[in-house]
């Protein structure tokens, strides 16, 4: 089955969590600067926004690569860079139009989540279930079943 | 590893940015954060030194697990001589400035000297420079962010500053970072505008590594687990914030009401952390919009609010900062309860308003709310009168008249100036200094210490004076972590005393919040510092590192003439008994705890550490 990055804005809290699990899984630092998801306080509306990846089928970043190095994980749906290959052109950075394929200038090459291998450490790290991992056909299972809760006919 | 072992030192004087190594042998001994720049402050700064000269320093430092995954491990503190009190000031924040400053690959930024002209430092990794700031001097504490992130053009970057309060010489400004998180107390922002800094903005790619990564994620998770699973940290704090204390600390009678004459307020739940949840008629929201965590935090008792949309504070008035009209960091206890049912104002908007305030401007509101509170008592015996307030009508209660005060103080204009020199000095000036409840010049904190007999003991011996953050019996005597101790006696108290100061000078000096407390114990912390660190950290190496901090704090105040001279409650908790509620009769019985607490610490009947004490301790 493959699972995907479930996000909801309402449960965060800013706290950067995930950022540092996943600075430490991709980089072996602990340091937001190279994470591959990132939070975005929106201080006046009081809301805090997770945000990654989402691993798009037709994948722009994919496509636009000169030297293939992304490539598809059949297991896990992830788009992954391979680094022997990555020449640091950031082609890719320019064709995903969510900006989430980022340049690492310490490496010369370009970093984006990769699901960790199918178990991510985002996921793992959220005290607040903010960031979830799940079915990729059901991912608007919870928020389904909300509604389904508000449409319960009364007893 | 952990330590960056890297300190850069700032001369504001001399214009010079000077990285130098980390002193190791005292960080071995002194852990880092509070414990280790209080070691640089008495190493360097003269205890007689006066607090707003040049000769003053003023140290910003992160611990040794500041900036990793360890819950609640964004923390930095901030370590200088009080201008408000003349002791140790060791003011310690969250939010996201001191992971930022390990991240850039220093432990702590020294800040030297005067400059002759407003500036701010940047620092970028390893480039530091001093940057004029003429244009953002008299500006407050939001303006000065946006105008700092506009000019890097870097959303990213982490600012700490000081509002016009800190400017004026308000003598308990704070340091305000990532718009709302506060090195509140003792006046560190009042320090900081002495050197005229208005603000340090940071920004950091380098990262923080541990030791032993293996056992750190192992005794990193087990201690988050500990945490979740907690009533106070689990549920308590994430639910309603600091504010879940509002209706406890009343209902047991113990809620300092009207300066301290009273311990019950009638209007404690308009202002508590249920009646931040409750959805007015304005609107149909509720105050809290949601909760927010510091950097690594896993509890989130921080607080995103709004003002009621129709609340005289902010109805029509399009000059304030858009912050007033939308979300900002929301109110805490001890700010509801200084600001509230010390001036028995019970109205949630206005308290929100004046937290705001305190945030944009730079104040610690605890300092703040009680000096006006005590000059509500002063006005209402006739002592001042509208004549000196400036027409103000300075009666408990009102909203309108604490607001109009709050913002004097802010800006430091008027009658506000003569409130900002604080409780001590303002009752002092009217020939009423025993209506000031301070000890060693900083007013208290939310916990009337006739109710609650250990923290009598706590205030008198505070290290920076009065204070809830230095030895928090109240976990012991109303909460019962770790185990329940009867608030009305004071026998044991002094043991019970000097082991919550202890660990919190270990907890204050590790890089952690000392909320985590609730749950933790050094326990629970020994294994992640063992992990992080070269070398061994057990329980038992806390403990003395937490005595020998406790120790040279007291021995540098001795040397200011605020040692066991200072160790003193105003006369109201020792003579006045309290009026109403559960501890009705009672007063604080210092004199019972006080030899008790001397002989225990292994100091002199007059409280002077022994040269035996010293000696242990390696001091």
């Amino acid at each position: 089955m493959q699972m995907s990055l479930v996000i909801d804005a309402n449960k965060c809290t800013g706290c950067l969590q995930c950022e540092m699990a996943c600075s430490y899984e991709g980089e072996g630092v602990f340091n937001p600067t190279k994470s591959r998801i990132k939070i975005f306080p929106f201080h006046e509306e009081g809301i805090f926004v997770p945000y990654t990846c989402t691993q798009c089928d037709e994948a722009w970043c994919m496509h636009a690569c000169p030297v293939e190095a992304i490539v598809l994980n059949k297991e896990t749906g992830a788009k992954e860079i391979v680094n022997d290959l990555c020449v640091g052109c950031k082609v890719c950075t320019i064709a995903c139009p969510f900006g989430t394929v980022n340049y690492n200038a310490d490496s010369g090459k370009v970093i984006k989540c990769d699901l960790c291998g199918g178990d991510p450490e985002c996921a793992k790290a959220c005290p607040t279930d903010a960031i979830t991992y799940q079915d990729a056909n059901w991912t608007g299972y919870d928020k389904m079943k909300d509604y389904a809760a508000k449409a319960m006919p009364a007893n | 590893m952990s330590w960056t072992k890297k300190v850069l030192r700032i001369n504001l004087t001399e214009g010079t940015c000077t990285p130098e190594p980390l002193n190791m042998e005292w960080a071995e001994l002194y852990l880092g954060q509070r414990g280790l720049a209080t070691k640089y402050l008495t190493e360097e700064v003269p205890p007689t030194t006066d607090p707003l000269s040049p000769e003053n320093t003023m140290y910003m430092i992160t611990g040794p697990l500041t900036g990793t995954m360890a819950s609640t491990a964004g923390r930095y503190s901030v370590v200088t001589k009080s201008p408000l009190t003349g002791a140790v000031a060791c003011s310690n924040s969250g939010g996201f400035f001191g992971n930022e400053m390990k991240c850039a690959g220093w432990d702590m930024v020294i800040l030297e000297g005067k400059s002759p002209t407003p500036v701010y430092i940047s620092i970028n990794d390893d480039k530091a420079e001093i940057l004029p700031a003429d244009e953002i001097w008299g500006k407050s504490v939001w303006e000065a962010d946006e105008w700092l992130h506009a000019k890097h053009q870097d959303p990213q970057l982490r600012i700490a500053a000081i509002g016009v309060s800190g400017e004026k010489g308000v003598l308990y400004s704070a340091i305000i970072n990532d718009l709302h998180r506060a090195a509140g107390r003792s006046g560190v922002g009042t320090v900081m505008g002495s050197k005229n800094v208005k603000a340090i903005a940071l920004r950091g790619s380098k990262g923080v590594t541990v030791n032993d990564p293996k056992a750190f994620f192992e005794a990193t998770t087990a201690a988050k687990k500990v945490l979740a699973e907690n009533a106070v940290t689990g549920e308590g704090l994430p639910a309603l914030g600091t504010q879940v204390l509002m209706n406890v600390i009343n209902e047991m009678g113990a809620q300092p009401t009207h300066n301290y004459k009273e311990s019950v307020f009638a209007g404690a739940s308009k202002i508590s952390g249920e009646a931040m949840l409750e959805a007015r008629d304005s609107d149909g929201k509720p105050n809290l919009t949601r909760n927010a965590g510091c950097f690594a935090c896993t509890i989130s008792c921080g607080r995103i609010s709004t003002i009621d949309p129709q609340h005289f504070s902010v109805q029509n008035k399009e000059d304030l900062h858009p912050s007033y009209h939308g979300n900002s960091g929301g109110l805490e206890y001890e700010a509801a309860w200084a600001l509230g049912s010390d001036t028995g104002v019970d109205d949630l908007d206005a308290l929100t308003y004046a937290q705001f305030v305190c945030n944009e401007q730079g104040l610690d509101p605890i300092s703040l709310g009680s000096t006006i509170a005590a000059a509500m008592e002063l006005f209402e015996e006739g002592v001042i009168t509208t004549e000196d307030t400036g027409g103000i009508e300075l009666n408990f209660g009102n909203a309108e008249a604490m607001i109009k005060c709050t913002e004097l103080v802010a800006k430091g204009e008027g009658f506000g100036l003569e409130l900002g020199q604080g409780s001590a000095r303002f009752c002092e000036k009217h020939g009423r200094p025993e209506l000031s409840m301070t000890v060693r010049g900083q007013e208290f904190p939310a916990y009337d210490p006739r109710s609650i007999q250990g923290m009598g003991l706590g205030y008198a011996t505070s290290n920076r004076g009065a204070c809830h953050l230095r030895g928090y019996t109240v976990a012991s005597e109303v909460l019962g972590i770790p185990i329940k101790t009867d608030p009305l006696e004071t026998e044991g108290k002094a043991g019970l005393q000097i082991a919550f100061q202890n660990a919190t000078a270990a907890f204050d000096s590790a890089g952690i919040c000392i909320f985590t407390s609730f749950a933790w114990s050094l326990e629970d912390v020994a294994p992640q510092l063992d992990a992080a660190c070269e070398g061994e950290w057990t329980v038992e190496r806390l403990s003395e590192i937490g005595e020998r901090v406790w120790n040279l704090e007291r021995l540098y105040n001795d040397a200011a003439g605020l040692g066991g001279s200072a160790d003193k409650l105003p006369p109201r908790m020792v003579s006045e008994a309290v009026t109403s509620g559960p501890a009705e009769g009672k007063v604080n019985g210092l004199d019972k705890m006080l030899p008790e607490y001397y002989a225990e610490r292994g100091w002199s009947p007059e409280g002077d550490v022994t040269a035996e004490t010293k000696a242990r301790l390696g001091l």
